[in-house]
């Protein structure tokens, strides 16, 4: 019951197109980031490297940079500590209120992200917080929590309880259960989540833009400068933000291929 | 065991329980009672009236919310006619290159959506990728694709494609090929096959990826504001505005009560609906 052959090849076209799709403004991007004129228009005739240097060189670019960074590693460490308590009573433990808990887990997911950046703004006030960068943690954790706690159930689901009862019935206490055979088993999902934590968190906009108060993360930065006051260095910043993406999951894949390749071959 | 369960559950949960409750649900019911304050009022402390409803309906911002939500609606739908064979392939014809597909997918995600976005524009407006190069080669030029209402919902069908694409795709793997096989030996055409086989059988995977996207587009922002200039003014754009230039807080608050109420009503609605351990894969 599969397609014909062409039918196939047709799909494949088709898949190619649609990544192609995906990628196209960012292809765009990056050639307006080396383009040398000050009034964008393409075909680009001249190229430069000047606005890379000047962006790396400049003092705003490397506060938005940190100030997102610390936000994206907090919110990331957070997260999967949440995320993997959230996920055993999501997927593992049978308890009374379960069904109502998993809603409440999606709710945040199924939510315009402007409106709930507004009414944590409104909360901040309510109860006399100003906003800064610290409140943008929170903001984002409200969002990334559930996804985390999402991507370490698709794992918890596929866990056999049959593992932590036979821990028990050898004698192993809660804790020891959690350290020694719970952790270990999920510890792939947590990373996953880890990584889809820090990313979301770097590249969010519509959380940060009302929560951050007088601090401005690097997506912010962008958005206003899209919006007004145009900068030939909103390309290149840009760019640098998508590298930054692309570096951090290139870390991600490297760390498990190196802990194998420098394993003692005894353990294996 | 069975008390165990439930103690180990509960303790479990409680910690992104509460932070859900003080981060999520406490924020809404905020937004709830500054609706019903005296306009531009800044603090909870006032006597409740329903004037920022009234002003909402009297003054037509009920307009930006039918516009967004009708925009929504295509999006969606254009979502699903797009999506839904892509889906199918990366359930049931492509081998390795659904991984591909998978991790390049997600890779936008990560992305700023207004990056993304701005890369649009730099493609569609004048003298853009498009325009630019078109000119360059033919001599010929015509006007940036940019600002009007198309172009709009051609930004939420770029951003939100993989809300659509990856539940719809994991529906898809869970339809078993035995019964498609079946409908096939016993002479059904391929729309039968569809419409009688792979529909019903994907349908909570349908349900969730309608839905987040509809949810999402419904209160999308930076796609109207980037792509579509001031063509037309979306609701998410109505409320960040009284929050804004308008400083009347009640107000913005009483429009998004309206979008929640309509959105949530819709996500209630569907959630309930659909059993998350058995699309989440559960085995045992």
């Amino acid at each position: 019951m599969q397609p014909s052959k062409t039918g196939r090849i047709a799909l494949y076209i088709y898949g190619a197109l649609i990544l192609a799709f995906l990628y196209l403004p960012l292809v765009a991007i990056g050639f307006a980031s080396v383009s040398q004129a000050r009034y964008l228009s393409f075909p680009i005739r001249q190229h430069t490297t000047n606005w890379y240097v000047q962006a790396l060189h400049s003092g705003t670019v490397s506060d938005l940079l940190w100030i997102s960074l610390k936000i994206a590693l907090i919110v990331t460490i957070i997260s999967m500590v949440l995320g993997f308590f959230g996920a055993l009573a999501f997927a593992r433990y049978q308890w009374r209120y379960r069904r109502l808990y998993q809603k409440l887990i999606l709710l945040p997911i199924f939510f315009p992200q402007s409106v709930l950046g507004l009414a944590l703004l409104m909360w901040f006030n309510a109860v006399g917080i100003l906003p800064t960068w610290h409140t943008a943690i929170i903001a984002h954790l409200v969002w990334i929590t559930p996804i985390a706690t999402l991507i370490v159930a698709i794992r918890a689901y596929g866990f056999d309880p049959a593992l932590e009862e036979a821990a028990r019935d050898m004698g192993c206490s809660t804790w020891q259960i959690l350290r020694e055979v719970t952790i270990p088993l999920l510890m792939p999902g947590v990373i996953t989540a880890g990584l889809f934590a820090f990313l979301l968190s770097w590249g969010n906009f519509p959380l940060s833009l009302f929560t951050t108060g007088a601090d401005s993360t690097l997506p912010e930065w962008l958005y206003a400068k899209m919006v007004s006051a145009y900068s030939p260095l909103v390309p290149t910043v840009g760019m640098l933000s998508v590298a930054a993406s692309i570096i951090m999951v290139a870390i991600a894949f490297a760390i498990p291929y190196l802990l194998n390749r420098f394993k003692p071959k005894t353990l294996n | 065991m069975e008390r165990l369960n439930q103690r180990l559950g509960l303790l479990s949960a409680l910690p992104v329980s509460l932070f859900l409750a003080l981060g999520f649900l406490a924020p809404l019911f905020v937004v709830a009672a500054f609706s019903v304050m005296p306009q531009k009022v800044f603090s909870l402390g006032n006597l409740p009236d329903f004037s920022s409803y009234a002003i909402m309906v009297q003054e037509g911002y009920w307009q930006s919310l039918i516009t967004s939500l009708a925009m929504a609606t295509a999006a969606t739908l254009i979502l699903f006619v797009i999506c839904w064979p892509l889906a199918f392939a990366m359930a049931k014809v492509f081998g390795r290159f659904t991984l591909v597909l998978t991790i390049g997918v997600v890779m936008t995600l990560f992305v700023s959506e207004n990056i993304r976005l701005f890369g649009w524009v730099l493609t569609l407006m004048k003298g853009g990728l498009i325009e630019g190069y078109w000119r360059n080669w033919t001599g010929g030029t015509f006007d940036g694709l940019l600002y009007n209402v198309p172009i709009i919902i051609f930004g939420l069908v770029y951003v939100y494609l993989p809300f659509m694409l990856f539940p719809l795709a994991q529906a898809i793997a869970m339809v078993p090929d035995d019964a498609r096989q079946a409908a096939f030996d016993l002479g059904a055409s391929r729309w039968q096959i569809f419409r009688e086989i792979d529909l019903p059988l994907s349908a909570p995977g349908i349900v969730v990826g309608c839905l987040i996207t509809f949810v999402l587009t419904a209160g999308a922002i930076a796609e109207s504001k980037l792509l579509g200039g001031r063509a037309v003014i979306v609701i998410a754009d109505e409320i960040e505005r009284a929050f804004t230039y308008g400083q009347n807080w009640p107000l913005g608050s009483a429009l998004a009560v309206t979008l929640i109420a309509v959105v949530g009503a819709l996500a209630i609605f569907g959630v309930s609906r659909i059993d998350l351990d058995a699309i989440m894969g559960r085995k045992r």
